[in-house]
């Protein structure tokens, strides 16, 4: 498949030295508009991949901050059309920082698989994270995908041992999102020295990109992951802030204010 | 579409009955849900495994369960003859033991240290708890709020068993949250971890080898109506909410052309009503729980509330396999309201001498459309999932009743 705005991005950053920041939203929380505020200010506060979260009533591999925030969206009335219509927006002022539509597949699949990949295209999507969509089922959409010029995104995780990767990997692209513990997002954060480790082992399966996500909060932390993969991803840390938030313009500013603080960790690693 | 040879060979190697099944979970799960699928194949192989379940089975569970004349409810409705299969009759007052037993016997070779369980009416929490206790594993069981409030007998028992009874706060507090959160647990410990799903749903192997537990249900109706009266029923008839006790009776009886099927839904309030749980009647194919199924959905994909009366059907989608057999026709889905179910429940009380569990009043309820009409050769078997003593405390309330 050609290249893709995520390649583009990892490429950049390599030459640059630095590890990507890859930041988590909830499209549609706590609305339509602030969400889109979120979404355009997350480059200028340093994000360089931003995954926008598509509500689900069910987000069984989710913990209590995300699914509250699906809940949310749900509310302010989000659907697949309006998330798309958020990234189709997002694109007027910003053609380059990659866009990963991250979610469920049960609204996709009634959307329609066809259709829904040429507007997610047409909307400017680079790639697609779908949480219950294993390797097993390649042929719904990760093939389809594929074929559209979109990444499909696999997650790794603890348990995927070395017999599964490369069958995990057969038909992925973009970056491989290593899910650094065994549980829901936003749980305890994992051990460096374990991802390590993982990172290490994968390698030895895969030249792509690697992300690492699940439990890291703090610049700290990122500078951590950003030591030792080509990605730290963020996303519960960012989606309490929108909780947290006094009204939508503070929500707005608590998120873009931690996203920059996580961004300082990360450009703070130089890699050779 | 062109007839099958058999309607018993599914799911295929991928795990999918037609369209249906499949495995839609996050990778974390995955290497385990291939390793159970081994376990579980190597556990047909292994005769050990059938007769340590049978022993179980016959000196723990109780069984065989009887297939009982119901001589009133035959008179009452004046046609067909009816029989029930008395699964309330088990260990535990319900079906759901007929899989726990088996699950934990695999749970036990798989090395797992510790179970969870989804529950809605708390059937199926209180079988697990019993064979967790039993096996001396610990236990915890996830439960809806609302389901907990609706079913406090049922709770107190999982504590007495040792069981940990997990509150589900989240959505609507009833089936469906509980399976998410015990999705959620098991995505945390699945190292040490055995999640015992309770019914014929969930990503492979799980509907096929809830479903293969469950089958000793037909297989004794078959061998019992045979020494009763010389011949196959012409009528099978159970409840559905995921659909495992109806899949136990049905599958044995699949390829018996002659043998009409009939599946009873739930239709809450009426399925022209937003208050129902009838996913083949009500909803369209989607992915949910690792399984693509019949789902209450709305326009976007997302998820709806289902409502019975009865917190065992209490579940906005069904087991894939019946899905495929309502598509291919050879299983006729109806349903029953809540109203109709409580109606049914009552007169089971007082012409059977037996309290069914409301779920499987929805099957009895149906007998009012079907039985009159019928022939008195005409021989029917309802599946008798469970007991009701679980569900005096709604029926009470329903009928304006104060305990």
């Amino acid at each position: 498949m050609s290249e893709t705005r995520i390649d583009r991005r990892f490429k950049a950053l390599k030459a640059e030295g630095r590890a990507a920041f890859v930041t988590y939203v909830m499209a549609g929380d706590p609305n339509y508009e602030t969400a889109l505020e979120i979404v355009k200010g997350l480059p200028a506060a340093g994000a360089d991949v931003i995954e926008v979260g598509l509500p689900f009533t069910d987000p069984m591999a989710d913990g209590p901050a995300i699914q509250k925030a699906g809940l949310r969206a749900l509310a302010s009335g989000t659907t697949l059309k309006k998330t798309l219509k958020l990234i189709s927006e997002f694109r007027t002022s910003d053609d380059e920082t990659p866009v990963v539509l991250m979610g469920y597949y049960n609204p996709i699949y009634s959307y329609g698989v066809d259709q829904f990949l040429i507007d997610a295209k047409a909307a400017g999507v680079d790639g697609l994270i779908v949480v219950d969509l294993p390797s097993e089922e390649d042929k719904e959409l990760c093939l389809p995908a594929r074929d559209a010029g979109l990444n499909f995104i696999r997650l790794a995780t603890p348990t995927t041992d070395d017999k599964r990767l490369p069958k995990v990997l057969a038909n992925s692209s973009g970056f491989l999102y290593y899910v650094s513990i065994a549980g829901t997002t936003g749980a305890a954060a994992p051990s460096p020295r374990d991802v390590a480790n993982a990172l290490t082992r994968i390698r030895k399966t895969t030249d792509l990109p690697i992300a690492v996500g699940f439990g890291l909060r703090t610049g700290e932390q990122a500078a951590e992951i950003a030591k030792i993969a080509e990605g730290a991803v963020v996303g519960t840390a960012l989606v309490e802030q929108v909780a947290l938030g006094s009204n939508d313009k503070d929500a707005v500013e608590r998120v873009l204010g931690l996203a920059r603080e996580i961004s300082a960790g990360i450009r703070s690693v130089k890699k050779t | 579409m062109s007839k099958l040879n058999s309607y018993r060979t599914g799911p295929d190697e991928t795990g999918h009955f037609g369209i249906f099944g499949g495995q839609f979970v996050a990778e974390t799960l995955m290497p385990l849900i291939l390793e159970l699928d081994k376990a579980y194949e190597a556990s047909k192989e292994d005769p050990e495994f059938a007769k340590e379940l049978s022993g179980l089975l016959k000196n723990f569970v109780g069984r065989e369960s009887p297939l009982y004349f119901a001589e009133r409810l035959t008179e009452h409705y004046g046609g067909a003859k009816i029989y029930l299969k008395r699964e309330d009759l088990n260990h535990t007052g319900a079906h759901k033991i007929n899989n726990c037993m088996g699950q934990i016997l695999l749970a036990r070779r798989m090395g797992k240290k510790r179970i969870i369980a989804e529950t809605g009416a708390g059937q199926h929490g209180v079988a697990t708890a019993t064979v967790a206790a039993r096996f001396g594993l610990d236990c915890a069981i996830y439960m809806g709020e609302t389901d907990i409030e609706r079913q406090k007998p049922n709770v107190f028992r999982m504590k007495l068993l040792g069981a940990e009874v997990v509150p589900v706060k989240s959505g609507a507090r009833t089936l469906k949250d509980a399976m998410n959160e015990a999705l959620r647990d098991w995505v945390t410990n699945v190292e040490d971890t055995f999640y015992i799903i309770g019914t014929v749903a969930g990503p492979h192997p799980y509907p096929e080898l809830v479903r293969d537990f469950q089958c000793v249900i037909g297989d004794e109706t078959r061998r019992q109506i045979m020494a009763a009266e010389g011949r196959l029923p012409d009528t099978l008839l159970a409840c559905i909410g995921g659909g495992s006790n109806a899949m136990g009776l049905f599958h044995p009886f699949l390829d018996d052309e002659k043998v009409e099927i009939i599946g009873v839904e739930a239709a809450g309030h009426g399925i022209d009503t937003d208050k129902h749980a009838a996913s083949l009647k009500g909803g369209r194919p989607g992915v949910l729980h690792g399984n693509r199924t019949y789902l209450l959905q709305d326009d976007d994909g997302q998820i709806l509330e289902a409502h019975s009366i009865s917190a065992g059907l209490d579940y906005p989608g069904i087991g894939p396999e019946h899905s495929w057999l309502n598509d291919v026709g050879r299983v006729k889905y109806v349903n029953a309201t809540d109203a109709e179910a409580l109606e049914a429940f009552q007169l089971c009380c007082k012409l059977e001498g037996i309290i069914p569990a409301l779920e499987s009043a929805h099957a009895l309820a149906y007998l009012e459309k079907l039985a009159p009409g019928l022939p008195k050769d005409h021989l029917i078997v309802v599946n008798l999932s469970g007991r009701g003593d679980k569900d005096i405390f709604t029926v009470a309330d329903a009928l304006g009743v104060e305990l």
